[in-house]
């Protein structure tokens, strides 16, 4: 341990029905977490209500609007009945009840993303925009103390940098991940690498790439700061970039839901929740 | 045992989301929720003025990069009779009004605007929908017009006012069963009601000489001798109008636009004068601008939010 970094609270307790617990997540990882839950749920519903004023993607600096890279619509179907329709490119999917065309309080309406989906629920730009822009504030914000404080006391380092065993033990992880085996014991003090790997990249590239090309897409940022249109190569790249890593994010969150609930719901809640975590039965 | 606690946690979570955004939409049409998500735009705006100084330019771009079709939206051809006798005569009798808090009230013909010192900037323009286009500008540097124009001190904001009637005050066209639908919802939607505008031969009333009793000419805010015949009967029109603070009015892009890539500008794109503010979204380039007015406050303009989309709930500072 080096002198600059403190110790992590690394203490451990029994519960009087016999199992190990450990402090597993302390009070600003914990707060971070559940703020940064509520804020990206604010950001994508009214980032969604924002993409649906012009439904469609293009790549470089500006538009060709004729030939989209995606677009959602809907269009005339047989039989007179419109459908909703999404391009990739000049592929075609007819997505109907979901994307292009969907039900808002009963009647089909010609919309992108449906109105479930959307903050607000009907179409309005305005206030769409409105959350996304003070939201996206938070993110920033709660994002900065997390990695200050991530980085200050050496959380960062030392729970999501895989160790040098579990980098030469990788396939057995991916093993042990598809048959939804989950450790306990001394293994479960530390995330596998599989969760430390996913975790790293989306707390340092997906969600600053977010964040960097939503920047990209404001005509101000992109005259104090040139640099930020370059990298995205476009501010219509830029639109597209934020659109990926918004549907990544979406991805990714998915998939923790499914693996918190699948590795014990109740001890992953606790843990995230109070900070203390199971790590099974203590050794008689 | 886990198996309930499990559903109840599931079912709870997804309920508490349900009243979550449901509350969000009742929040946002509160005043105090309005305030509250308005405080996002105020820390933008002066985060944004921290990094920029006034003369920090956009991005200039190369010939070669114009776009082929630059997207007219919001007002694509103005309904208003006065306009569109402008127009007719190729806007050889337009005069351009600036007023308000100067020294030397200024009046100028476009040949007038011409002779003037020219910018000409190959810009990108960023619409509020998401879309872009780049367009070559030309037109004069609204600095130079209030520098002859000279502000009073308490001159703050250039207020735009514009020929191209948006709605009538109080709810549009009855007539039409809803009566608010010339109210776009967001300002990619002005379009389609106004290709059914166009199509309707003769919306715009009967022409000026047969018209008795114009109830709207207190309310003609562009200047214009003639006021503008609307429709028989007393609405008042709501004309758009935009605004900018004087760090956007003197940067050295902030232009008063005369040309779109070397051409007059056509009346798709906001003829014969439109504004180009480079550093924030389409809905702050003015189009159809008939006279520039210096205030010292945005309260005595349409709702007091400072442009027709600010009072529909759009932000007034659109560098985003």
């Amino acid at each position: 341990m080096d002198a600059t970094t403190p110790a992590l609270d690394t203490r451990e307790t029994v519960a009087p029905d016999g199992r190990r617990l450990i402090y597993r997540h302390p009070l600003v990882i914990r707060l971070a977490h559940w703020i940064n839950a509520a804020v990206l749920l604010v950001l994508l519903m009214s980032g969604l209500q924002i993409f649906n004023a012009h439904p469609a993607l293009y790549w470089g600096a500006v538009s060709t609007f004729d030939d989209p890279a995606l677009a959602i619509t809907s269009e005339a179907g047989r039989g007179g009945t419109n459908r909703g329709v999404v391009y990739l490119g000049a592929t075609k999917f007819d997505t109907t009840g979901w994307l292009g065309l969907s039900k808002e309080a009963g009647s089909e309406i010609d919309r992108a993303f449906p109105s479930w989906a959307t903050l607000p629920a009907g179409q309005d730009l305005a206030t769409g925009r409105r959350w996304h822009f003070l939201f996206a504030w938070f993110l920033v914000l709660n994002g900065a103390v997390y990695l200050a404080y991530g980085l200050a006391s050496g959380q960062l380092r030392r729970r999501l940098i895989p160790d040098g065993d579990q980098i030469r033990d990788f396939g057995g992880s991916v093993k042990e991940h598809l048959l939804l085996r989950f450790p306990e014991g001394e293994e479960a003090k530390r995330y596998n690498v599989i969760q430390k790997l996913t975790y790293l990249a989306v707390v340092l590239v997906l969600l600053p790439a977010m964040v960097l090309a939503g920047l990209a897409m404001s005509p101000g940022m992109d005259a104090a700061w040139p640099w930020l249109i370059d990298l995205f190569g476009g501010r219509q790249s830029a639109r597209t970039v934020h659109f990926i890593a918004a549907g990544l994010l979406v991805l990714f969150v998915i998939v923790h839901v499914v693996l918190v609930l699948v590795s014990g719901v109740v001890n992953n809640l606790r843990g995230m929740i109070t900070g203390w975590f199971s790590i099974g039965k203590a050794p008689r | 045992m886990i198996l309930p606690r499990r559903r109840l946690l599931t079912g709870g979570a997804a309920l508490a989301g349900a009243a979550l955004l449901g509350g969000c939409d009742r929040f946002a049409g509160t005043e105090t929720g309005r305030r509250t998500l308005q405080a996002g735009e105020d820390a933008t705006l002066f985060v944004q003025r921290l990094l920029m100084s006034p003369s920090t330019l956009a991005r200039e771009f190369p010939e070669a990069m114009i776009s082929p079709w630059f997207k007219p939206n919001g007002t694509i051809d103005p309904p208003d009779r006065a306009y569109r006798a402008l127009a007719a005569r190729k806007f050889s009798d337009f005069k351009l009004t600036v007023d308000g808090l100067v020294e030397t009230p200024l009046t100028l013909s476009l040949a007038d605007l011409r002779a003037l010192p020219a910018r000409t900037q190959i810009t990108r323009h960023d619409c509020v929908e998401g879309w872009s286009c780049i367009g070559k500008w030309s037109g004069v540097p609204l600095a130079e017009l209030l520098k002859r124009a000279g502000l009073k001190p308490q001159a703050r904001f250039a207020v735009f006012h514009c020929a191209d009637t948006l709605e009538y005050a109080g709810g549009g066209l009855e007539g039409g069963g809803d009566g608010a639908w010339l109210r776009p919802e967001h300002p990619g939607a002005v379009r389609d009601a106004y290709v059914q505008l166009a199509a309707a031969d003769d919306w715009g009333g009967p022409p000026a000489g047969e018209k008795s009793g114009a109830a709207e000419s207190g309310k003609d805010d562009w200047g214009g001798s003639d006021a503008a015949p609307e429709p028989e009967d007393r609405r008042t029109p709501i004309r758009y109008y935009e605004s900018i603070d004087l760090f956007d009015a003197f940067a050295p892009q902030t232009i008063l636009a005369y040309d779109l890539n070397g051409q007059p500008l056509p009346v798709s794109n906001g003829a014969p004068l439109r504004l180009r503010v480079e550093r924030q979204l389409g809905y702050k380039q003015a189009k159809y601008v008939m006279r520039v007015e210096m205030v010292s406050t945005l309260s005595g303009t349409g709702d007091g939010r400072g442009g027709y989309w600010e009072d529909r709930g759009y932000e007034w500072y659109a560098g985003m």
